[in-house]
């Protein structure tokens, strides 16, 4: 009797419009948390400023290693917009119930992935182009020419999409926001110490470049330094070439791992309420 | 139909009633176990369309279980669910989008503005409420702006409410809605629910509070150890009607106290005795807490 109220024929609304609803909500959830704007875009930033200023040294070539950090920073940095900040919050949102809260809602599921891509891609196209203002303005670091743009910009996609897929199904080991940061941040930066962001990869030890080696980062690294170091330097790699198949091999095959991982591990719930 | 006119008020539903699909919740038989013991066990329950139905009981005798299977966030081990006729383990978007839900964890930390989050809810939805006027009938007007985080309790828990029926739900599910409110908030709460059943809206409450069951509920059921033990009008909730009626009144300078079954006679012999007011004269059923507190005291 009391059905007739409930419109049954209105149409939902279309699955764009809650993507933009959700792209906008995930933009503004991120620009306003003071910690996230910093944790993930200054951090690198100030390691870039002083690593600068302190260790200015020439690496051979006439290259400075503000020069080769530049590749490793820009790495590190998406590897914090995409891996670091889909697990802390991602896991932050599951334990608060925001999740569940969605769940309950009409909102098509992939609606809440989009919304953390977009989310992903904007920080990390920031991040990047902070980091080179940064770098050509107070190091003279040169900006990538020509080709290298190209190479850029796959291997930034490639090794986002298999940090941003790792992260999301990271968050659910994690009890909660705070046990995601705390598991994933010693994770992240002993990554960086052994994967050639803050020393060169050839003066990192063989046994530590080998467990580096399974990991995205050290190949993010590599395909990045091929983009801002000139070709003599490839010499220095282990392979003694950029190796920029094997580097998309590695971070494609990343990839399909990571999303095979969210889909058998995803949970919009707690742990034990189902 | 038939079931309210003829037993009115009464206990259980008779076992062998059918699945009604056009109720706004039908439950036959439900079972739900964690590990070997079962929290919910052989549960049946009807709410008709346009009630509010008060759901009680003691933490932990299936409440939440229940209204989350059919709110579709839990699987279950047996029984048929029906919710506003489709089976909660087969959710559409469609499905949902008939449905409000005011989690008891509330719905989030958020950076956003009341606004904000109302407008992004309401974006879910196909006929959403204008979200300007879901914060005035919750009274968060002046909070419009302010982020989510930086809300009191009271007020948090009106944005849950206000977040679950910006979609314009047939069928709103309130678990525990008041918790953390000051009485006065609880008031405005209660003409707020009051208001949105004026406007046909279906509500399934749980609720520690009693008195709030007995100011909004049509009809309160009482679960206990997993099953639904009796349904009635507050009113008559446990043999409440037909329960002798406490005189209290102070003579002599002693408090006295008789339990009769005919109380208007009573009083009436009793004012014959005093020759103006009966001192401190005060008539009580049993308040809906004490047969509550029997009524699960019985089964525990």
């Amino acid at each position: 009797m009391t059905a007739t109220v409930s419109g049954t024929e209105v149409a939902l609304p279309s699955v764009t419009s809650v993507y933009r609803s959700r792209s906008a909500v995930e933009l503004k959830e991120f620009f306003r948390q003071r910690e996230s704007v910093v944790f993930t875009l200054a951090f690198p930033v100030i390691l870039l400023v002083v690593f600068g200023a302190v260790l200015d040294y020439d690496i051979g070539g006439g290259v400075s290693f503000t020069q080769y950090f530049m590749a490793g920073i820009v790495a590190a940095g998406i590897l914090g917009s995409s891996l670091q900040n889909m697990a802390i919050s991602i896991a932050t949102e599951r334990s608060d119930g925001t999740l569940k809260h969605l769940l309950g809602t009409p909102m098509p599921k992939s609606a809440y992935f989009v919304g953390k891509v977009v989310q992903v891609l904007a920080v990390t196209v920031l991040i990047i182009a902070i980091l080179l203002a940064v770098g050509r303005l107070a190091y003279g670091v040169p900006l990538p020419s020509g080709r290298d743009w190209f190479t850029f910009a796959w291997v930034a996609v490639l090794g986002s999409a298999a940090c941003t897929l790792l992260g999301i199904a990271v968050s659910s080991l994690a009890k909660n926001g705070r046990s995601a940061s705390a598991m994933i941040t010693p994770i992240a930066l002993v990554l960086q110490f052994i994967s050639g962001v803050f020393f060169q990869f050839s003066q990192v030890p063989v046994w530590m470049q080998t467990i580096a080696s399974f990991f995205p980062l050290k190949w993010m690294a590599q395909g990045l330094r091929s983009v801002f170091l000139p070709d003599v330097l490839a010499a220095q790699e282990p392979a003694g070439t950029w190796e920029l198949g094997r580097v998309a091999l590695v971070l494609g095959g990343w990839c399909v791992a990571g999303l095979v991982l969210c889909v058998l591990t995803f949970r919009w719930q707690d742990r034990g309420s189902d | 139909m038939t079931r309210s006119s003829t037993v009115p008020a009464a206990g259980t539903l008779p076992p062998s009633a059918p699945i009604d699909p056009d109720a706004a919740i039908s439950v036959r038989g439900l079972v739900k176990r964690y590990g070997d013991s079962a929290a919910v066990d052989g549960l049946d329950l009807d709410i008709r369309r346009g009630e509010i139905f008060a759901l009680l009981g003691p933490n932990g005798a299936g409440k939440t279980t229940t209204v989350e299977i059919c709110e579709g966030f839990r699987t279950r081990d047996g029984g048929e669910v029906r919710v506003l006729g489709t089976d909660p383990a087969h959710a559409t978007r469609r499905w949902k989008a008939q449905l409000g839900i005011v989690l008891q964890s509330g719905a989030g930390d958020s950076q956003l503005t009341c606004r904000e989050l109302l407008g992004a809810q309401a974006s879910y939805y196909p006929e959403p409420r204008d979200p300007d006027e879901v914060l005035e009938l919750v009274g968060l007007t002046e909070k419009a702006g302010a982020r989510g985080r930086s809300l009191s309790g009271g007020q948090r828990r009106r944005l849950d409410v206000a977040l679950g029926i910006v979609g314009r739900p047939t069928l709103l599910f309130l678990d525990e809605p008041t918790t953390g409110f000051d009485p006065e908030a609880r008031r405005q709460f209660w003409s707020l629910i009051r208001s949105l059943r004026d406007l046909g809206t279906t509500m399934l409450l749980t609720t520690h509070y009693l008195d709030e069951a007995e100011a909004l509920a049509d009809r309160v059921g009482v679960i206990a150890r997993g099953r639904l033990v009796e349904v009635a009008v507050p009113s008559t909730l446990g043999g409440r009607g037909n329960a002798p009626a406490v005189v209290t009144w102070t003579e002599d300078g002693v408090r006295r106290s008789e339990a009769t079954p005919t109380p208007t006679a009573f009083v009436q012999q009793l004012s014959a005795r005093f020759p103006g007011e009966v001192p401190d004269l005060a008539v009580a059923r049993p308040t809906l807490e004490d047969v509550y507190l029997r009524m699960i005291g019985d089964t525990l």
